[in-house]
C-alpha cells in the first residue's frame, strides 16, 4: 500500500513537472497566436495574456495584404516554388550520388567519400562571400538561380544519411537483377529507389525545413519584393520603423510557420527517426 | 562513430557483389564531383586569394598582402568586440543548451505515461527555430512592452529593457538558444536508449543509489553522444546569425550583440569591402578548426567507447 501510494505521488509529480516545463516551452509560440487575434489597443495593455479578448482575423487580412503592393500570396507562391524545386533536386541527386559511393566500387571512392564528409562540416558562411562574387559575376543576382542551383548537386548530409539506408538492404536483390541483365542504373531506379523511400523522405523533410525557413540566402541574392520568399518578406514587413500594426505582424508571423507544423505533424515518425540514428541538427 | 561502424561493414561486404566499375561509378557521383569543385573548392580557394586583396566588387581585387588580417587583429575594435561576444556566447550558449537537452532526456527516457506526446510538444520550437518568425516573436516577447515586462509589472517587479541594456541583450539570444534544445534531447533520447538495463539492475544490486548510476553509467556511456553534440553545437553556435539580424539588426546596443558572421556579413554586404570579409571567413574556419580539433583531442580523456571485447 506504502509503496504503491509512493509510486502514485512520483508518477503525478513526474506529470506536473513535465506539464509545466511543456507549458513554459510552448508560451512563447502559443503567445504569438493569441497576438494574431488581439486588437491593436489591447495588445500591450494585456501583453503577456494568452487569451485575445476577440476573434477575428481582420488582422490577418490585414497582413496579407503586405507591402509596396506585393501581398503575401506572392511570398508564399516563391517559397513554395524555391522550396519544392530544391528539395526534389537535392533529393534526387543526393540519392544517385549515394548509390554510388554505396554500392559501386571505383578508384579513389574513399578519397572523395572523405571530401564529401568535409564539406557537411563546412558551413554555408565560410564560402558566402566567394560564392557571392561568383554568382554576381554570372548576372544571377535577383534570379532564383543562386538558391536552386547549389541543391542539384547533392546535399552530404542527405547522401551520408542515404548511403547508411541502402547499407541495410540485402545485396541478393541487385544480383538477382544483373542476372536478369540489369544495369547498375536500372537497378538503382528500379530496385533501390522504391526501397529507399523512408530515407528520401527524411531527407526531403529535412530539405523542407531548412529551404522553407532559409533567410540567409534571399538576403544575399533578392533585392525585389516581388521575388521575395515569405522568410525575407517577413523580415521587411516587420521593420520596427514602419510597421504599427503588431497584429497583423503576428499574424503573418504564424502563417509563416504554419506549412511547417503542418509538414512536422504530418511526418513526425520520419524526423524523429532521422535526427536520433543519423545524429544531426534540425 | 557510426560511420567507422557503417565502413567497417562495407568492407565485409564488400567481397561479395561490389566489382571495380569506374565509369558508372563516376557517372552516378559527377553531380557531386561538379558540386564539389565549382561550389566548394573553387569559393573556398578564391576566398583565400581575396583575403590577400583589397576589393569592393566594383574594379579589380588588389593585392594588398596580410594587410586585412593585420588590420582586423591590430587596429579594429569592432571585429575585437565581435570575437569577444561571440566567444562569451558560444560558451555560454552552448553548455545551457546541452544540459538543458540532456536533463529534460533523462527526465522523459523513465517516463511510461505521455512520453511521446512530451517529446513531440517539447520538439516543437526546435522545429521553426531558425525561421524569422521565432526572431520576430522573440524580438516582441522581449521588447519594453513585451509580454516579460508584463508579467514582471504584474508582479509588482521592476520593468527591465531586455533588447536596449548591453548587458542583457546578448542573454535574449542565448536564451533563444537554448530554447530550441529538440533535436540535442532526441539524441540524447536514442543514446540513453541504448544503455542496457542490466547495468542499472546490477549497479543496484551492489548498492549504488541514482546519483552513483547517473554517474558512473549513464555519463560515461553517453560521452560519444556528448562528444558528438559539442562539437556539432560548437559549429552552430560559431554560425549564428539569423535571430542576431533580426532582433539587433546591427549589433545593438554597444555592439554588445555583434556576433562574429553578424560582423562579417556587415563587412561584405554593408560596405563591400570583400577582401576583409574573406579574410574575416578564414579565421572564422581556421578557428572552429581549432575548437574541433581540440574537442576531439581532448576526447580520449573523457569519452568512453565501449570495446567489443569487454563485453
Amino acid at each position: 500500500m506504502q509503496a504503491r501510494r509512493k509510486a502514485v505521488i512520483k508518477l503525478a509529480g513526474e506529470q506536473l513537472l513535465l506539464l509545466a516545463l511543456t507549458f513554459m516551452m510552448l508560451y512563447p509560440l502559443l503567445w504569438m497566436v493569441a497576438g494574431s487575434f488581439k486588437d491593436n489597443g489591447t495588445i500591450f495593455t494585456t501583453a503577456h495574456s494568452l487569451l485575445p479578448n476577440r476573434l477575428d482575423f481582420s488582422s490577418y487580412i490585414e497582413g496579407w495584404k503586405g507591402f509596396g503592393g506585393v501581398t503575401f500570396a506572392t511570398f508564399f507562391l516563391n517559397s513554395t516554388i524555391i522550396t519544392l524545386l530544391s528539395t526534389f533536386g537535392s533529393v534526387a541527386s543526393s540519392a544517385l550520388i549515394a548509390y554510388g559511393f554505396a554500392r559501386i566500387r571505383f578508384r579513389w571512392k574513399k578519397v572523395w567519400f572523405v571530401c564529401m564528409m568535409l564539406t557537411m562540416m563546412l558551413p554555408f558562411e565560410i564560402i558566402m562571400v566567394p560564392q557571392y562574387v561568383m554568382f554576381n559575376w554570372f548576372g544571377w543576382i535577383d534570379t532564383y538561380w543562386p538558391l536552386i542551383l547549389p541543391t542539384l548537386f547533392g546535399t552530404p548530409f542527405f547522401i551520408f544519411l542515404i548511403m547508411q539506408f541502402i547499407r541495410t538492404l540485402p545485396h541478393e536483390m541487385d544480383e538477382a537483377a544483373k542476372i536478369d541483365g540489369c544495369g547498375k542504373f536500372a537497378i538503382f531506379s528500379r530496385i533501390i529507389v522504391p526501397l529507399i523511400v523512408p530515407a528520401m523522405m527524411t531527407c526531403a523533410i529535412f530539405s523542407f525545413y531548412w529551404r522553407w525557413d532559409d533567410f540567409m540566402g534571399p538576403l544575399l541574392y533578392l533585392n525585389k519584393p516581388q521575388l521575395y520568399p515569405v522568410s525575407l518578406g517577413l523580415k521587411m514587413f516587420s521593420d520596427p520603423d514602419s510597421i504599427t500594426n503588431w497584429s497583423a505582424l503576428f499574424a503573418m508571423s504564424t502563417l509563416s510557420v504554419v506549412p511547417v507544423f503542418v509538414v512536422f505533424f504530418l511526418f513526425q515518425r520520419y524526423i524523429v527517426e532521422g535526427i536520433s540514428t543519423s545524429g544531426l541538427k534540425g | 562513430m557510426p560511420l567507422l561502424a557503417a565502413e567497417a561493414k562495407g568492407k565485409r561486404r564488400r567481397k561479395k557483389g561490389m566489382e571495380n566499375d569506374n565509369l558508372t561509378g563516376y557517372l552516378f557521383i559527377l553531380p557531386f564531383l561538379i558540386g564539389f569543385f565549382a561550389l566548394t573548392v573553387f569559393p573556398v580557394a578564391m576566398s583565400l586569394y581575396l583575403s590577400f586583396t583589397n576589393y569592393d566588387m566594383l574594379g579589380t581585387p588588389r593585392w594588398i598582402g596580410l594587410d586585412n588580417y593585420e588590420r582586423m587583429l591590430m587596429d579594429d575594435t569592432k571585429f575585437i568586440k565581435s570575437i569577444k561576444v561571440t566567444l562569451f556566447y558560444v560558451f555560454t550558449a552552448v553548455p545551457f543548451r546541452l544540459v538543458f537537452a540532456l536533463a529534460i532526456a533523462l527526465l522523459l527516457a523513465r517516463l511510461v505515461v505521455l512520453k511521446g506526446v512530451y517529446r513531440t510538444l517539447l520538439y516543437l520550437p526546435s522545429v521553426i527555430g531558425g525561421s524569422v518568425a521565432v526572431s520576430v516573436m522573440w524580438r516582441q516577447l522581449f521588447g519594453n512592452e513585451g509580454a516579460l515586462n508584463s508579467i514582471l509589472a504584474k508582479l509588482g517587479l521592476p520593468t527591465v529593457s531586455w533588447l536596449g541594456d548591453p548587458s542583457y541583450a546578448i542573454w535574449t539570444l542565448i536564451l533563444l538558444y537554448g530554447w530550441q534544445f529538440g533535436s540535442s534531447m532526441l539524441i540524447f533520447l536514442a543514446g540513453l536508449k541504448n544503455i542496457p538495463a542490466s547495468y542499472y539492475e546490477a549497479a543496484e544490486v551492489d548498492g549504488a543509489g541514482p546519483w552513483r548510476r547517473f554517474i558512473n553509467i549513464t555519463i560515461p556511456l553517453l560521452t560519444p553522444i556528448i562528444l558528438f553534440n559539442v562539437v556539432m553545437q560548437t559549429i552552430q553556435g560559431f554560425m549564428a546569425f539569423t535571430p542576431s539580424y533580426i532582433i539587433f539588426e546591427d549589433g545593438r546596443p554597444l555592439n554588445s550583440t555583434l556576433l562574429y558572421v553578424l560582423y562579417m556579413f556587415q563587412r561584405a554586404f554593408t560596405f563591400f569591402d570583400m577582401g576583409y570579409a574573406s579574410a574575416m571567413a578564414w579565421l572564422l574556419l581556421l578557428v572552429i578548426g581549432l575548437f574541433t580539433a581540440l574537442i576531439f583531442k581532448s576526447s580520449s580523456y573523457w569519452v568512453h567507447y565501449e570495446s567489443e571485447g569487454e563485453r
